[in-house]
């Protein structure tokens, strides 16, 4: 049994030094194969005699089942071994950009106008669009403003002919809904208008969203209402805000309507030439000779209407200095708001 | 307008501050745009007299002042200015006046002669941004008297921007009221009686445009002393409105129309021939104005004539030839009402903008024109002196404008401001704005004074009401009444999720102006006739776009020039374009140029091509549900090119056109890098169909794979056509999974490798039925396009 013993040793030695999982499955055929030492130890048991051969089974079996479990320990440890080569093998860097492609994204004008729908759809506001080569009588005559008006002046009309003229504000389309609907009216109008206008702050096309809002029971409070929450939902502040007696044609009683001055808290600054005020909208109750152009009932329904420009609230709220940026389509420009 | 505060406060004087009295403007309506002190900080200044000046004995440039002021003897000053004289009156600031700029009167020695103050420039008070010499005081200017009060230094100059409706604040007078209304305190008005004439002179006056004028108020005044100079009161005022001034008689005649808001002009006697005629001018009659321009007459311009010639553009500017000179002895004072609607507008065709022509287009007060020419008459005999004749006074009643009376009932106040005013209140304020109020049983009925233009229907009271109470005074309500949930169209795609589907792709928003150049315009679009604007900015904003693409190509180009090399942009609006009639087409179009994917170490650096872009219109229209109903079909645009352009239908509608730029046309905008183009009609991507259930299969799924050699010039959407056509109604997909050409195939063939796959709702299909059906798609291709099956 010498012989087992040094056999054993071998083999223990073999499973050692086996490097992959292949070399310790050959060592494994060597020695406990069919044809392998161990197992021809156990085949020559015949040849011994009935006295000794329970005994020298029991050993051999002994060496068989440790060097089986020899076997199995290093499988695991070189399967461990492979795993981790191959995982370190893989390591990759990760902090490389991925593949692919970064979206772009909307004109901030866009992002606000989307923003401003947002709220007043909410509340029932339905969004109109309406032309913006409109005639004489759309812009100006139906919303109050006759022929030779001195607020004519102050819209500074770029025309097409005699009759028609690009819209100088979204109130015409107003007019177009007073005419199409029945009252309750409820809705905003967004959209390009023109101007004849071109120095540091005004650009000859610009933004406004209108609003408009008829029904039976309509005062100037709610119009206080609305318009005080939407600038303090916009700005997402309670800011002060104050309504100013101003005029426009197509209301009465008309409102400038003024915000506590977002850049300096209402301390004065460059941009509210110091006063802490900035003025963001216009508004009134509906006049009621525009309500007898687009045949409303005076008497039976009241309603207010509201109008903002919205690169101006766009400037403000993300502290643009620049009107002209907007219309540049600067790209560095243009993904800041991405 | 621009007024002095003292001016203001000479009529009623409120017992609050500059700052306050700016703010309660601002918020009853009247927004006060700026204010500025008419003189910068100093103390100690006083009128000085030099009584005696000798040249200084060691300095040529200077001399020697004896100055007499409010101390008790005559104080020696050393001046340096060419103007020192004797009998000269100047301010005069004495040991111990700090100046502008904290500069501090000390005793001085000026080349060994002692000087006890300085005497003082305009420039040196802050009075004006430079001088030439002392400043000159009138003759009569007291000695001793605080330099500040005696010129009414402690005042500022208010600039309000008045809106159209606020034509009775265009005066001092019209300012007054409302100061006193908001502050309960009384007017003083200046004495405004008639004048007695002295003499009987008049001048014929005759209306023949009666619509345009109802009332022609004038009177002769002669022998008037133009020489005379205009006091300084006036002379201050008037420049604290911003005015300068010219003559006397024109100062008076200035000073009247910022006082009371009434226009008015002076004639040369002597130049009127005849009478004054208040007409039409005829046809091309010529008339000189006073700012030396001649110009030519349209029949629709109101004139004031002589029985020989206009002489006056009425209501907006006097003429050259019939105005006060330094010869003139005797004058024709004007002062008339000319309704608002026959002048509005006529200065404004002749670029004229008048302090006139802004009073009457708003409109001035019908009964103010007696009482101006009195005052005129008052204040000219102050200075020029003359003698009066009686007033001409010509009225054409039944165009005046008429009184106008408002009812104003209780119930709809409370209805309009949401809230209820106490009577007493109501007719508090309106009394106190100069409205005659009577009770009546549903509130009141009111009578408008004959100065507010801009009253005349209820709501105008309303606005009243709101205003002096106060509009931060009025309530505030949230938003209530019933609202119904909105309609959610399921057909319609909205223009957000549109625009997300470009964003996500990578495009940025663009928004470009809606005019453009019309050069770029014509090469993109030659065939349609832009609408051009009558009055552009400029010739590069003059006609309105027919498409969108020159402003996405402008934007284009101008990022290219700053170094960007990859640019995808979109744009949504509208396209206005003439066929029948205007059409204002909402459209979305996008431009791509650059690489394909942004520069990255992970993306492959390819230029885009065509397929980039018709990928992304593809996803647009995908969301309609409607492909089937698409098609891309070979047609030509003049802006793309011929073998890389496509026009796009859904159905038998053309929706939009996709392409590479025509590449002379990027070499006329001076590209270099290939740009691809795709518009499309909004209206035809944002409606789309409901899904629509079917039944799954249980049953297999039988995929044929065919490569096809077939001429190249056969369109892939030709080749599907037939498949779709001849493989069955088992067919329930089809897909072009490859596309060769070159080596190993003709030259002039292309390999098509295309994958069929067939399926039955309720079996499973037999070999023998999907050979049959591919079979079938095989001799069809071969019949129609001689397609050979590759090996």
């Amino acid at each position: 049994m010498e012989n087992l013993q040094r056999l054993a040793e071998e083999a223990q030695e073999a499973i050692a030094v086996a490097d992959n999982v292949a070399a310790l499955d050959d060592v494994r055929v060597r020695y406990l194969g069919k044809k392998g030492s161990v197992t021809g130890l156990l085949k020559s048991l015949g040849k011994l005699s009935a006295e000794e051969r329970p005994k020298a089974g029991a050993e051999i079996n002994v060496v068989k089942q440790a060097l089986q479990q020899a076997i199995n320990d290093r499988k695991t440890t070189l399967e461990k071994i492979a795993i981790e080569q191959k995982l370190s093998s893989e390591k990759i860097d990760v902090t490389l950009p991925g593949r692919g492609d970064c979206p772009g994204g909307l004109h901030p004008v866009t992002r606000t106008l989307e923003r401003i729908e947002r709220f007043f759809a909410g509340v029932g506001f339905e969004v109109v669009e309406g032309p913006e080569i409109e005639d004489d009588y759309y812009n100006f005559e139906a919303l109050n403003i006759p022929a030779h008006h001195p607020a004519r002046a102050m819209h500074d009309t770029f025309y097409v002919d005699e009759k028609t003229v690009l819209r100088t504000h979204t109130s015409p389309v107003q007019v177009h809904v007073m005419e199409a609907e029945e009252p309750p009216i409820r809705v905003i109008c967004p959209g390009r208008v023109y101007r004849c206008d071109s120095d540091l702050t005004h650009t000859p096309m610009f933004h406004q969203v209108e609003g408009l809002l008829i029904d039976t029971q309509v005062s100037f409070a709610d119009l206080k209402g609305v318009v005080e929450e939407f600038l303090q939902e916009y700005f997402e502040q309670q800011l002060a805000v104050r309504f100013r007696p101003s005029y426009f044609p197509f209301t009465e009683p008309s409102a400038e309507v003024d915000i506590q001055c977002v850049m300096c808290a209402g301390k004065g600054c460059r941009v509210c030439s110091q006063t802490g005020w900035l003025e963001v909208m216009g508004c009134g109750m509906v006049h009621p000779k525009v309500f007898e152009y687009s045949k409303i009932d005076t008497e039976k329904y009241t309603g207010f209407a509201f109008g903002m420009g919205v690169e101006r609230l766009a400037m403000l709220r993300y502290g643009v200095n620049d009107l002209r940026l907007f219309f540049d389509n600067d790209l560095r420009f243009l993904q800041q708001f991405n | 307008m621009k007024f002095s505060e003292q001016w203001l406060r000479q009529w009623v004087n409120p017992t609050v501050g500059t700052d306050e009295l700016v703010e309660q403007l601002t918020m009853a309506g009247l927004e006060v745009e700026g204010t500025e002190s008419v003189a910068a900080e100093f103390t100690q200044v006083v009128v000085g007299e030099i009584v005696q000046c000798e040249p200084h004995p060691d300095a040529n440039k200077l001399s020697v002042c004896q100055v007499a002021s409010d101390e008790d003897e005559l104080l020696q000053v050393v001046c340096g200015a060419p103007n020192a004289a004797k009998g000269l009156k100047v301010p005069f600031a004495k040991i111990g006046a700090v100046l502008p700029g904290n500069f501090k009167i000390k005793k001085a020695k000026l080349r060994g002669v002692e000087s006890f103050g300085m005497l003082c420039a305009e420039q040196e008070l802050g009075l004006a941004d430079s001088s030439d010499g002392l400043m000159s005081l009138p003759a009569d200017a007291p000695v001793g008297e605080d330099i500040r009060s005696y010129l009414e230094l402690d005042d500022s100059i208010i600039e309000v921007d008045l809106t159209p409706n606020r034509g009775d604040c265009l005066g001092i007078s019209g300012l007054a009221r409302e100061v006193g209304v908001l502050n309960r305190e009384s007017v003083t008005t200046p004495d405004l009686g008639p004048i007695a004439a002295t003499i009987d002179d008049t001048l014929p006056v005759e209306i023949s445009a009666n619509e345009d004028c109802a009332r022609y108020v004038g009177r002769v005044i002669k022998n008037v002393d133009v020489s005379a100079p205009t006091p300084l009161w006036m002379v201050e005022r008037l420049r604290r409105s911003g005015i300068r001034s010219i003559d006397p008689v024109v100062d008076v005649t200035n000073y009247v129309l910022f006082e009371l808001g009434q226009p008015m002009h002076a004639f040369d006697l002597d130049q009127l021939q005849g009478g004054i005629v208040v007409r039409h001018a005829t046809a091309g009659e010529k008339l000189t104005l006073l700012d030396g321009q001649e110009l030519e007459l349209s029949p629709d311009v109101l004139v004031i004539a002589d029985h020989e010639r206009a002489l006056a553009m009425a209501g907006i500017m006097g003429g050259e030839h019939s105005g006060v000179t330094d010869a003139t002895q005797h004058i024709f004072l004007e002062s008339a009402f000319f309704a608002p609607e026959k002048i509005a507008g006529r200065a404004r065709s002749y670029s004229l903008h008048t302090d006139s022509s802004h009073r009457f287009e708003r409109g001035v007060d019908y009964l103010l024109q007696r009482p101006a020419v009195e005052r005129a008459t008052q204040l000219l005999l102050d200075i020029v002196g003359g003698e009066p004749g009686p007033v001409i006074e010509i009225e054409k009643s039944e165009s005046l404008p008429e009184r106008k009376l408002v009812v104003l009932r209780r119930a709809r106040i409370t209805q309009t401001l949401g809230l209820t005013i106490p009577d007493v209140e109501v007719e508090d304020i309106l009394t106190r704005l100069g409205l005659a109020v009577t009770s009546i049983t549903e509130g009141w009925q009111v009578e408008v004074p004959s100065y507010r233009f801009d009253i005349a229907i209820e709501a105008d009271l309303f606005e009243e009401l709101a205003r002096i109470y106060g509009y931060n005074q009025l309530p505030v309500q949230p938003l209530q009444g019933s609202i119904s949930l909105p309609s959610v169209q399921e057909s319609k795609i909205g223009l957000p999720v549109l625009r997300q589907v470009l964003v996500t792709r990578g495009y940025q928003e663009a928004v470009t102006y809606s005019f453009v150049e019309p050069g770029l315009m014509a090469l993109l679009e030659p065939d349609i006739e832009p609408v051009a604007l009558t009055n552009p900015l400029s010739v590069d904003m003059s006609v309105m776009r027919t498409n969108l693409w020159p402003g996405l190509l402008s934007a284009a180009r101008y990022n290219l020039n700053r170094q960007r090399n990859r640019v995808r942009m979109f744009e949504t609006g509208l396209a206005f374009v003439t066929r029948d009639a205007l059409e204002q087409e909402s459209r979305i179009a996008g431009l791509v140029t650059g690489l394909r994917l942004s520069e990255n170490w992970a993306n492959p650096s390819q230029q885009i091509d065509f397929y980039d872009i018709k990928g992304d219109v593809e996803a647009l229209l995908d969301l309609s549900k409607e492909t089937h109903n698409i098609q891309f079909k070979v047609e030509s645009h003049p802006a793309l090119h011929p073998g890389q352009s496509a026009r796009i239908y859904k159905g038998q509608e053309a929706i939009g056109w996709i392409g590479a730029l025509h590449p002379s046309l990027q070499k006329k905008l001076d590209i270099e890098a290939p740009i691809f183009l795709f518009e499309l009609l909004l209206d035809a991507v944002q409606s789309r169909n409901m899904p629509k259930f079917k039944e799954l299969s249980k049953f297999p799924e039988v995929r044929r794979d065919l490569a096809i050699l077939i001429d190249k010039d056969v369109d892939s959407s030709a080749i599907c056509d037939i498949v779709r056509e001849k493989a069955g109604d088992y067919l329930i997909d089809l897909i072009l999974f490859d596309v060769y050409e070159g080596k190993g195939i003709d030259s002039k063939r292309k390999s098509i490798a295309l994958g069929l796959t067939f399926q039955h709702q309720s079996r499973t299909l037999t070999e023998d039925e999907v050979n049959d059906a591919v079979e079938k798609v095989v001799s069809a291709l071969q019949q129609a396009f001689d397609a050979a099956l590759r090996n």
